[in-house]
């Protein structure tokens, strides 16, 4: 299923694309791109070379994603098509589309995975679970698989030619009174623009209070640098969505990162990994974040932070 | 308005370093903290909410084993009319499909006009659960949600895209919306909110109640085993007291030419 938003294909389907074409040489099997709304000529371009054929599903009115058709057309295609795996990006659109879709088809469908394959016949999964702090393999019932796939589960690069056929859906798709998607809602314009920072000083819910938010502040200025958070700290309204890092959030490239209380969710790490600096301060020794930083400290940031400001402040005189 | 609220109890698991079972596919839960699910807690106070506002009624729901109750007390204390927890020893291996197929046999007959839960659990993550049960209800659904309004027989409803996007979309009542974390800030509950409803009657379907014969619980997908991921090369470890792991950050800093 290609994923396409403001006219634009999204990185995910070149990242499903890519696990498809490894399956589809392990298999012996075709890689088939389905692609739905209204003028997507070029688009479609964007996908025809990378897979055997695409399902061009025309629907007047539609630019965006409308759950109600997709799964429409998605039933429809899957039934002619039999395939044995139908991949969905697990995104907000995938969310809303693929659980009401698997239903409808009476499909099994494993949510959020990073990884999956076959070994002699049989589906396999990797997915995360509790946090990230443990994976789980699994298995499943009945045919096709449908599967939802953690964005950049697979490195897009050097996708193969395949040289694909377009194949243009007849007639119309349905009616769908229920649900219509209206407008997009921008974020407002950031105050601080944490994307631009090179010091980033990111709070997460191990902060404990938005009582301790100025001391991390603190940290940040002292550094040259920017307040960041993770989404709990959004969540409970001690700090703005627009120093939000992660998936829904802000993606940032800092030269260093420095992570205090924050467990490390994918929906963050996905934000901040490609940090040059990533130095984490964490009560949990098993929490994720360690799995991506650079250097770590195994406690209380409420302790080891104020030490470290004073320490700066000392060096600075 | 009449709002029905799914509520899941899940371990809380940071700060905790988990073991698994002997059967390998799943977590010891001796010992474990348990709360309400994160985002099952912003549906319940968004429930509770709408009903402050326009009346009506609150129904809570689980599928659970007792403890799990403590979620429904936790509505009942908020203001939820009625509690109903669901079980049956077959439903120990429940997948999602077969969580959304109790909950929606359980939720057909209450002449609903909305159903909210959270967007998704903090111990499995599926978020499957939502969708399915509108699937199964025959109603439409949004997922995502971070912002509810309603005019007469229409929710608009914001949900959340990425990189801080958010689309509107107008959807027809009765529905189902999956709740973000986020949408509004969920009330504290006092203990002795709780106590005052601990009388209270919470109703207990097992699959026969619910008309599901055992047959059609066969769940579709399953956990083979869990494991602990692969987390690339990890984090050097600073170690000592505070006053020397800030020496050791001071000296990386000044290494990577911060300061």
């Amino acid at each position: 299923m290609a994923e396409h938003r403001q006219g634009q294909l999204r990185d995910i389907t070149f990242e499903m694309l890519k696990k498809a074409q490894g399956l589809s040489e392990a298999l012996g099997q075709e890689v088939h791109t389905v692609l739905i709304g209204e003028g997507l000529s070029e688009m479609v371009e964007g996908v025809r070379p990378y897979c055997h054929k695409v399902h061009l599903v025309p629907v007047e009115g539609v630019k965006e994603f409308e759950g109600e058709v997709y799964q429409a057309a998605l039933t429809r295609l899957i039934k002619d098509l039999t395939p044995s795996l139908v991949l969905i990006g697990h995104t907000a659109q995938g969310m809303d589309l693929a659980p009401a879709l698997a239903c409808a088809i009476n499909s099994p469908l494993v949510s959020d995975c990073y990884d999956f394959g076959f070994r002699e016949g049989r589906f396999w999964a990797f997915r995360q679970v509790y946090g990230g702090k443990l994976s789980a393999q699994v298995e499943v019932e009945g045919s096709p698989v449908i599967v939802t796939v953690r964005s950049g589960s697979f490195e897009a690069e050097g996708l193969r030619t395949l040289g694909g056929q377009v194949v243009s859906w007849e007639g119309p798709v349905g009616v769908f009174p229920y649900k219509r998607f209206l407008r997009f809602v921008e974020a407002p314009r950031a105050e601080v623009d944490i994307t631009q920072a090179e010091v980033i000083v990111s709070v997460g819910r191990g902060i404990g209070g938005p009582e301790n938010i100025p001391l991390a502040e603190e940290l940040a200025k002292a550094l040259g640098g920017v307040l960041a958070c993770s989404r709990p700290v959004v969540d409970k309204g001690w700090l703005p969505k627009e120093r939000q890092v992660g998936t829904s959030g802000k993606t940032v490239k800092p030269k260093v990162y420095i992570a205090l209380g924050i467990s490390g969710a994918f929906q963050h790490v996905a934000g901040m990994k490609q940090s040059g600096l990533i130095i984490a301060v964490n009560k949990d020794p098993k929490a994720p974040i360690f799995g991506v930083a650079h250097y770590g400290i195994v406690g209380d940031l409420l302790q080891v932070v104020p030490v470290l400001l004073a320490k700066l402040k000392e060096r600075k005189k | 308005m009449k709002v029905v609220v799914c509520l899941k109890r899940v371990p809380d698991v940071a700060e905790v370093d988990l073991q698994l079972d002997p059967s390998g596919r799943r977590i010891r839960t001796e010992g474990l903290p348990y709360v309400i699910n994160d985002w099952d807690n912003y549906a319940l106070e968004e429930a509770i909410r709408i009903k402050e506002r326009t009346g009506g009624q609150v129904i809570a729901l689980t599928v659970g084993k007792e403890p799990d109750e403590e979620v429904l007390r936790r509505a009942l204390a908020l203001g939820a009319d009625d509690a109903i927890r669901i079980w049956d020893p077959l439903l120990e291996e429940a997948d999602p499909f077969l969580i959304a197929v109790v909950l929606s046999q359980a939720i057909k007959g209450l002449a609903f006009d909305l159903v909210l839960t959270g967007v998704q659990a903090s111990d499995d993550g599926y978020a499957q659960v939502g969708p399915m049960m509108a699937e199964m209800l025959g109603i439409p659904h949004v997922t995502l949600v971070t912002h509810l309004g309603f005019e007469g027989k229409k929710a608009l409803v914001r949900r959340e895209l990425e990189g801080g996007l958010e689309e509107e979309v107008e959807v027809e009542l009765p529905a189902l919306l999956t709740i973000q974390s986020g949408i509004n800030e969920p009330r504290y509950v006092s203990v002795l909110g709780i106590k005052r409803v601990a009388k209270k009657e919470i109703k207990v379907l097992d699959l026969e109640a619910l008309g599901i014969s055992p047959s059609e619980i066969r769940p579709k997908i399953k956990v083979e085993k869990l494991f602990v991921p692969p987390s690339g090369e990890g984090a050097e470890i600073l170690k000592g007291s505070p006053e020397e792991v800030s020496d050791k950050v001071l000296e990386i800093l000044e290494k990577g030419g911060v300061i």
